[in-house]
Formats: C-alpha cells, sequence, structure tokens
C-alpha cells in the first residue's frame, strides 16, 4: 500500500477568506493552517471536528473548490499525482464530477427541484463522456438498488420533492458513485437524518464504498458514526491538525486531550429522582392543526414533578414540539386537559394569566432566531423583567447582571448584540431569559441540538446547576438517546403522535423493550469498532426491518 | 381533480370575474364624464328638446345599470356599437386596427423576450465583470430615452444616415408579410429598445438569486461550465418572476405603444384611441378601453398559468 503513489496528497494547506464583522473594517481570517493529508487509494479517511474546524473546507479543497469566496492561498494539493491548487477553471471542469465526487449534508437542497433525479444522476457521466446514457442509467439502477432504495428501476422518474429525506441522500450517494470516481467527498451525509434513518443510510454507505473500492473523506462531528465507516482518522481544530491514527486508536487509545474530551463526551451523571406528585399534568390530551382531519397528538397522558427532568423522544414529525405547542396554548388541544400546580389551565393562551403564563417559559432549538438581531443582550434578557415584574432603569440593569452571572457570562455582555455571540453564548442568553421569569416550568425544544457536543454539554450542565439551585423543572424535547440518558428523571418515547413507553428513566431503558424502542435504542451509534455490522446483522438475523420512514 | 386543473381554472375565472368588475369601472368613469354622448353630438349650443329627443332615440334616457347590461350584452355578441363622429361601426373599426397593433407588438416581442433573456443570462454569468456592466448600460440607456426620442434617433440613423428602412410604416389590407416586416422594421426597432431592459433586469436578478442555492453548488462540483449550470439549473427555477415582467412588457406593447405609432404614422389602436378621446366619442373610448384591459388580464392569466406549470410541485404532486 504505501509503496503506491497517494491518490490525494495535500501538504501545507492554507486556506484564507474574508470576514465582514458588523461595524468593523473587513479583514483577512485564515481558516486552515497548514494541514497535510494523505489517502490511499480505495481507503477511507475521516475528518472529525467541531463546527469552525475546517473539516468541510479541507474537504472540498480536495476539489479545489473554496466555498463563498474562500480562497485556496497555500500549499499543495496533489490529486493522483497532478498538482490542482492552482489549476485553471477548465482543467478543474475535468476533474471535478470525474474523479472527485461530493455528497452534501442537505441533499433535499443539493438537488435542483426542477429537474427528475435520473437526470441528475446521470448528468456527470454524460457531460465528462465517461458513459454512454443507457450505460449511465444502468449503472443508477444498480446503484439505486445497492443503496436499498425501494423500487430502484423508477424511482429516477421522480422529482425531489417527491422522495424522503433518507431517500435523497441515498440518492445523491449513488450521483456521487455513478461517474465512477476515484475520490467521494461524503460531508457529513446523515447529520441531518433521524437516528433510526441514519443507521441504514450509514449502512447502506459503507457497504457502496466496499463493493465500489473508491477512496473516501468522510466528515463529520459524530467520532461514534465516523467510527463505523473510517479506517483512519484526523481529529482537527480551529484549521489545525490536533491527531491522526486509525480508528481504532482514536477512539480506543487517544493521544491528545482534545480528542480524549471529544471520545469521553457525555461525561454528565444525573442520578435519577425519586417519583413525586406532578407538577404538570397532562390527561389524554390530543390535538390537531386546524384543517386538518387527522390527529397529530393523539391521546397523551404524562406528568412532570416539581424540579425534575422529563425528557420527551422521538422522531422528526412524532410530535414531540406539537406537544409543547398544546402545553404553552399556541395550539389548543381538541381534547384533554392540562393540569398545572394544582390547576386547570385553559386550553388557549389567551384565556391563561399573565402569571400563567410566567411560571411557563420555552427555550428553542435555534437561539439565532429566537432574538431579535436588534437588541442588546440586555434589552432581550431585560424584557421579561419589565413585562412580568415591572422592574425599570438600576433595578432591572441590576437583575439582568445576576442573569448573566448566573448563566456563567461575565460582564460586558449586555450591551453586545446577538450576532457577536457563539451558538453556545446566544443559547445562554436564551436560557437567562426564560430564567428572568422565575418559571417554573421550561420547555427546552432541541436546544443542543444545533450545538457541537463541548458546547452541548456545557449547555446541559448549566441546565442541572439552574435545576439544582431553582428546583424548575424541565420538559427536556430531544431526538437525542445521549442526552436523554445525561439528564433526565422522566422519559416518553413518542410515535406518530403517540406515547409508546413513558416512566422513570431507569425503566423506560430497561428491557424489555417495545418494537419502536428497541429500534430506537439500538439505532444509536455506539463508539466501537463493529457495532454497525454488529446491528445490521441482528437485525437481518432477527427480520426486523429498518426504520419505516425510509 | 389534477391541483394544477383546479388552480388553472381558479385563475381563469377569476380573470373574467376581473374583467367584469373593469367593464363596470370602465362604464362608470366614462358616466362621471360631463355631458353624455347626445351632448357631445349636438354641441353646447343645442335646444333641450333636440337634446331629449336624441337620448330617447338612442337610448339615453333609460336608467345607468340597463344601459350597462345592454352594452355589456353588446360586446358579449362582439357588437361595440357605432362611432358617433362618423357612424362606423366599431367592431369593424377595431378589427383591423387591433391586426396591426398585434402584429407590432408580436414582432417585438419574438425578437425583445428572447434577446433580454439571453442578455440576462450573460450579465449573470458575468456578474460584476465587464459584459454585465456594458449590457447593463446599453439597455438601462435605451430605457432611458423618451420613445419619440428614440425613435427620431432610429429614424436618422436608418434612414438618413445609413437608407435601409423608409421612414413611414404604412401598412394596408393585401400587403405581403414580407412587406409588412420591412414597413414595421424602425418601430419593432424602437419597441425592443424600450422593453429590453426591463426584462433582462429581471432575468439577470432571479437568475443571481438561484445561483446562491446549495444545488447549484451541486452543479459547479459537477464540473459543469458555467453557462451549463445557468441555463438548466438556474434559469428553469428562476423562471416565475421572469414571466410576470414579460407578461407586462408585453401587455406594454399592446396598449401603451401611442407615441411611437404617431411617430411612424402606423394605423393602430393607440391611434385609434388617442383620435376618438380628442372627439369625446365616448363608445370607441369604451370599447378600446375594454379590449386594454382584455389584453392586461389575458396575459397575466398566461403569466400566471405558465409560472404555475413551470413549478414541479405543483406539476407533479406527492
Amino acid at each position: 500500500m504505501t509503496s503506491e503513489k497517494p491518490l490525494l496528497e495535500i501538504r501545507g494547506l492554507v486556506i484564507e477568506a474574508t470576514s465582514y464583522p458588523p461595524g468593523e473594517a473587513p479583514k483577512n481570517v485564515t481558516l486552515v493552517h497548514g494541514v497535510d493529508v494523505t489517502l490511499q487509494k480505495g481507503r477511507v479517511l475521516g475528518l472529525i471536528g467541531e463546527s469552525g474546524a475546517g473539516k468541510s473546507t479541507i474537504g472540498l479543497s480536495s476539489m479545489a473548490y473554496g466555498r463563498g469566496g474562500v480562497r485556496l492561498t497555500g500549499g499543495e494539493i496533489l490529486l493522483n499525482g497532478r498538482e490542482i491548487r492552482e489549476a485553471r477553471p477548465a482543467t478543474l471542469r475535468q476533474i471535478r464530477g470525474r474523479e472527485v465526487t461530493y455528497v452534501s449534508q442537505s441533499a433535499a437542497a443539493s438537488f435542483n427541484p426542477s429537474k427528475r433525479l435520473m437526470d441528475q444522476v446521470i448528468e456527470t457521466s454524460l457531460s465528462h463522456k465517461i458513459m454512454s446514457k443507457p450505460e449511465a442509467e444502468a449503472r443508477a439502477v444498480m446503484l439505486f438498488r445497492k443503496l436499498g432504495l425501494p423500487s430502484p428501476e423508477t424511482i429516477g422518474s421522480r422529482y425531489p420533492h417527491q422522495v424522503s429525506g433518507g431517500q435523497l441522500q441515498r440518492v445523491m450517494t449513488a450521483m456521487a458513485l455513478c461517474p465512477k470516481p476515484d475520490l467521494v467527498i461524503f460531508d457529513e451525509p446523515t447529520t441531518a437524518l433521524d437516528v433510526t434513518t441514519q443507521i441504514d443510510v450509514l449502512a447502506a454507505i459503507k457497504e457502496a464504498i466496499q463493493d465500489t473500492g473508491v477512496a473516501a473523506l468522510y466528515i463529520t462531528h459524530d467520532l461514534a458514526v465516523v467510527a463505523q465507516v473510517a479506517d483512519e482518522i484526523m481529529v482537527l481544530r480551529h484549521g489545525k491538525k490536533v491527531e491522526l491514527g486509525t480508528t481504532d486508536q482514536i477512539i480506543n487509545r487517544p493521544a491528545e486531550d482534545y480528542t480524549k474530551a471529544l471520545v469521553s463526551v457525555r461525561g454528565i451523571e444525573h442520578d435519577e429522582k425519586p417519583e413525586a406528585p406532578p407538577l404538570l399534568r397532562i390527561d389524554c390530551v390530543s390535538a390537531r392543526y386546524a384543517g386538518t382531519t387527522f390527529d397529530v397528538l393523539k391521546n397523551i397522558s404524562i406528568g412532570l414533578p416539581a424540579g425534575q427532568t422529563l425528557a420527551v423522544v422521538g422522531e422528526s414529525g412524532s410530535g414531540k414540539s406539537t406537544l409543547a405547542r398544546a402545553i404553552t396554548g399556541l395550539l389548543p388541544p381538541t381534547k384533554g386537559r392540562i393540569h398545572f400546580d394544582g390547576r386547570q389551565l385553559s386550553a388557549d393562551f389567551a384565556g391563561r394569566s399573565r402569571d400563567d403564563l410566567r411560571q411557563i417559559q420555552m427555550i428553542y432549538q435555534m437561539a439565532d432566531t429566537a432574538m431579535n438581531p436588534r437588541q442588546t443582550v440586555g434589552t432581550i434578557i431585560g424584557r421579561p423583567l419589565e413585562f412580568y415584574f415591572g422592574l425599570k432603569g438600576s433595578a432591572r440593569d441590576k437583575r439582568v447582571q445576576e442573569l448573566l452571572d448566573q448563566i456563567e457570562m461575565g460582564r460586558g455582555f449586555a450591551d453586545r448584540y446577538p450576532a457577536e455571540l457563539s451558538g453556545g453564548q446566544k443559547q445562554r442568553v436564551c436560557i437567562a431569559r426564560a430564567l428572568a421569569a422565575k418559571p417554573k416550568l421550561i420547555i427546552c425544544d432541541e436546544v443542543t441540538s444545533a450545538l457541537d457536543p463541548l458546547v452541548a454539554d456545557g449547555i446541559l450542565k448549566l441546565l442541572l446547576e439552574l435545576q439544582a439551585e431553582t428546583q424548575m423543572a424541565y420538559l427536556f424535547i430531544t431526538h437525542d438517546l445521549a442526552t436523554v440518558r445525561a439528564i433526565a428523571d422522566k422519559i416518553a418515547v413518542m410515535y406518530k403522535g403517540e406515547v409508546r413507553r413513558y416512566g422513570q428513566k431507569s425503566d423506560v431503558l430497561a428491557p424489555p423493550f417495545d418494537d419502536y424502542t428497541d429500534l430506537l435504542l439500538s439505532s444509536v451509534p455506539e463508539m466501537r469498532l463493529g457495532w454497525l455490522e454488529e446491528v445490521i446483522a441482528h437485525r437481518k438475523a432477527n427480520g426486523t426491518t429498518s426504520g419505516n420512514t425510509v | 381533480m389534477h391541483p394544477i386543473v383546479k388552480l388553472l381554472v381558479q385563475r381563469i375565472a377569476l380573470g373574467l370575474v376581473l374583467l367584469l368588475a373593469v367593464s363596470a369601472v370602465i362604464f362608470l368613469g366614462v358616466e362621471a364624464l360631463p355631458g353624455d354622448t347626445a351632448q357631445a353630438i349636438l354641441g353646447q349650443s343645442a335646444t333641450p328638446q333636440a337634446l331629449e329627443n336624441l337620448r330617447a332615440q338612442m337610448g339615453l334616457d333609460q336608467p345607468a345599470l340597463t344601459r350597462y347590461f345592454n352594452w355589456l350584452g353588446g360586446v358579449m355578441t362582439g357588437d361595440l356599437g357605432k362611432a358617433l363622429t362618423n357612424g362606423v361601426d366599431i367592431s369593424q373599426a377595431i378589427g383591423q386596427r387591433l391586426g396591426n397593433t398585434l402584429f407590432l407588438a408580436g414582432c417585438a416581442a419574438v425578437i425583445a423576450v428572447p434577446l433580454a433573456l439571453i442578455l440576462g443570462a450573460v450579465a449573470a454569468r458575468y456578474a460584476g465583470r465587464w459584459p454585465d456592466k456594458v449590457i447593463s448600460a446599453v439597455t438601462l440607456t435605451t430605457i432611458s430615452l423618451p420613445e419619440f426620442v428614440a425613435a427620431y434617433f432610429v429614424i436618422y440613423l436608418l434612414t438618413i444616415l445609413f437608407p435601409v428602412f423608409q421612414p413611414v410604416a404604412m401598412v394596408f389590407p393585401g400587403m405581403s408579410f414580407w412587406a409588412k416586416l420591412q414597413a414595421v422594421a424602425l418601430p419593432v426597432i424602437v419597441l425592443v429598445m424600450v422593453v429590453l431592459a426591463h426584462m433582462m433586469r429581471m432575468t439577470r436578478a432571479a437568475i443571481l438569486n438561484v445561483m446562491q442555492s446549495a444545488y447549484i453548488e451541486t452543479a459547479e462540483l459537477k464540473g459543469l461550465s458555467p453557462m451549463t449550470i445557468i441555463w438548466k439549473h438556474a434559469f428553469p427555477n428562476a423562471i416565475a418572476p421572469v414571466i410576470s415582467v414579460v407578461a407586462i412588457n408585453l401587455a406594454y406593447l399592446v396598449v401603451g405603444v401611442v407615441v411611437v405609432e404617431v411617430v411612424f404614422s402606423y394605423n393602430a389602436l393607440g391611434q385609434y384611441l388617442v383620435d376618438h378621446v380628442t372627439k369625446r366619442d365616448l363608445p370607441v373610448v369604451q370599447a378600446v378601453g375594454l379590449i386594454f384591459a382584455a389584453v392586461y388580464i389575458g396575459l397575466n392569466i398566461i403569466a400566471d398559468v405558465t409560472a404555475i406549470i413551470a413549478n414541479p410541485r405543483l406539476r407533479h404532486p406527492k
């Protein structure tokens, strides 16, 4: 292997971009500082790191492509022995789509909505004159079948909006493999999928890589995922290489502290609290959206004691967020009752008193869009103080500062705008805003899903500390079972608008499981070699089919 | 029913309702003018008795609502009434001129629309570079010129400096198609200059907007050439806003070109309307107004329908 010439050799790669900070002059920033990558034919290298680590930027540089004004300013990129960093556009067009292809995170956005899938899948094979149209179509159908797509003969005649997200991700993989490239870049190909869908797509990708003998760069932030497909893993941080090693070495014997932190993430331990009378009690609640004829919530009955955390888990579309809308009164239930603090709440939020509204606060997934970008942090946190408690002037400022201290953000943040904060800081501000109302219940809707693992961990720790201090209850909506294990006291597993399993954490996570919970739990990637094969083999043996959303 | 058929039926029904409303507005507008047709015929010095007789004869003594429905009934059956000034049947007089109007507008559109789309795509391809700047500068200059200035400029250039065309665009029945084309060459050039910029700018903007999409990046990473990316991946998704601007400009070519008609002595609807406005020939004004409204509404319905059909989500529901 080593004697052979590498397929891809990147030496001392430097990548720069121009940043436009608000209110300041544009400045040059370096995204990647002299990274080396070597990839042999038919091997899979995982690139892992948090957002901003430069994973995608490095991945795309193997096609000499800079996304959105990014410039490849230094170093060498040798593809099949030929330097491409400074190659002319016409030369690059010969390489892109022929020697290297790309699978993006969001297949839904990456397909042209007005063209049939087949035309897009075989486009490169035809434009580069790699094969004839009948040959390309036959190969596409073969790949559709290999990737486990339903009706492989005819799915190509559909439009992108006519197939599901998981299917689209596989079609994109087929599109990348169709022109028989030497190298495929997989850029977070399963990150946007539900966990039960992810496992099937991951298995399909792995099998396709093995069968076609293509080399791959597999980019992800999820170490457990990359451990299933990569031969080697490179850990990146702030555009620099932290560590490079075989998959086995990185996950079992990491050398660097940062890698150790990534491997041992979710180090939060939380002892389950005993059963107690509920603060929030939901009895037989059903709900539907106006103008529709089916219930999106079906007969939900759950309870949440004061000072405890109830995790609501499920896939997208299972009704988790709708449940939050029913509790807050944004979507009044068609049936059932909601009791809070010993009283029945009005179904519609308009019928609730200001104090009732104050008691239940929300934190959202996208902290970005949950804040007015033209208000300072001080104004954002100060608003509920004014609205609920009538605090003004210096009294308000003092309380804002106390809240900022509580979320472990120092002085000076009150005058900043959301755009000046990092993702984790923004979410902390949203927590402070919820905290400002002194609620008894906070509904957390996927609050850590958009954050990097280490940052998410910090947020979860903060939430647990605040709970210990103030005895707030959390209704924690998430699709991430690792988070659930870390912080929940009680768990409700939702599927298609129903609660499939509900109870104390230790009971819910202990066998015997119902079919759905079993599927959900066994789909969560584990950070060890051979996990994927085990699960797939186990499912084949049991005759259990994969997630039915696929 | 296929949702697209439902949408189409809705749009067309809506257009008809709109046309009915416009007819009422036109009728009311003419009604609101001081004096009436009888007054216009007999002049200021008419005796009250003569006025009354004429009104009774023309049915003008009927209530407005009755007269509106009589008029509407006539329109439905193709009878637009008679012109006051010369007693000629309006439908006949309009028929000939409407043909001339549509011929001129059609010739201008056949050149202007494809040219605008191509120039827009080229400008988008080289956005911010010199081809874009040249195209923008030229088209913005031509749209900024008043039509008559552009017209005299073109006449000077192509009949005096380089005498290839005649300055007067006379067409008459029995002329060969080729001769007609030669006759309208100059006004067509002027009209193309006038409508080009608007459609070109919208094409450019719509394509540049789509060029931000992730699927354009996919196309770039497939190694496709920039022009292929624009035509095959960007343009089909940029078409909806372009279509509506094209429709507005086509409508303008039909109803708004009286100045060009006058400069080139081209006998078409615009001139006919203006002539009869000055003569206070109200039945003609009403009739031509309704035809213009129908053209506007019709073209906008076509634009809507095309935009709907161009949307794959509506064409191929889940």
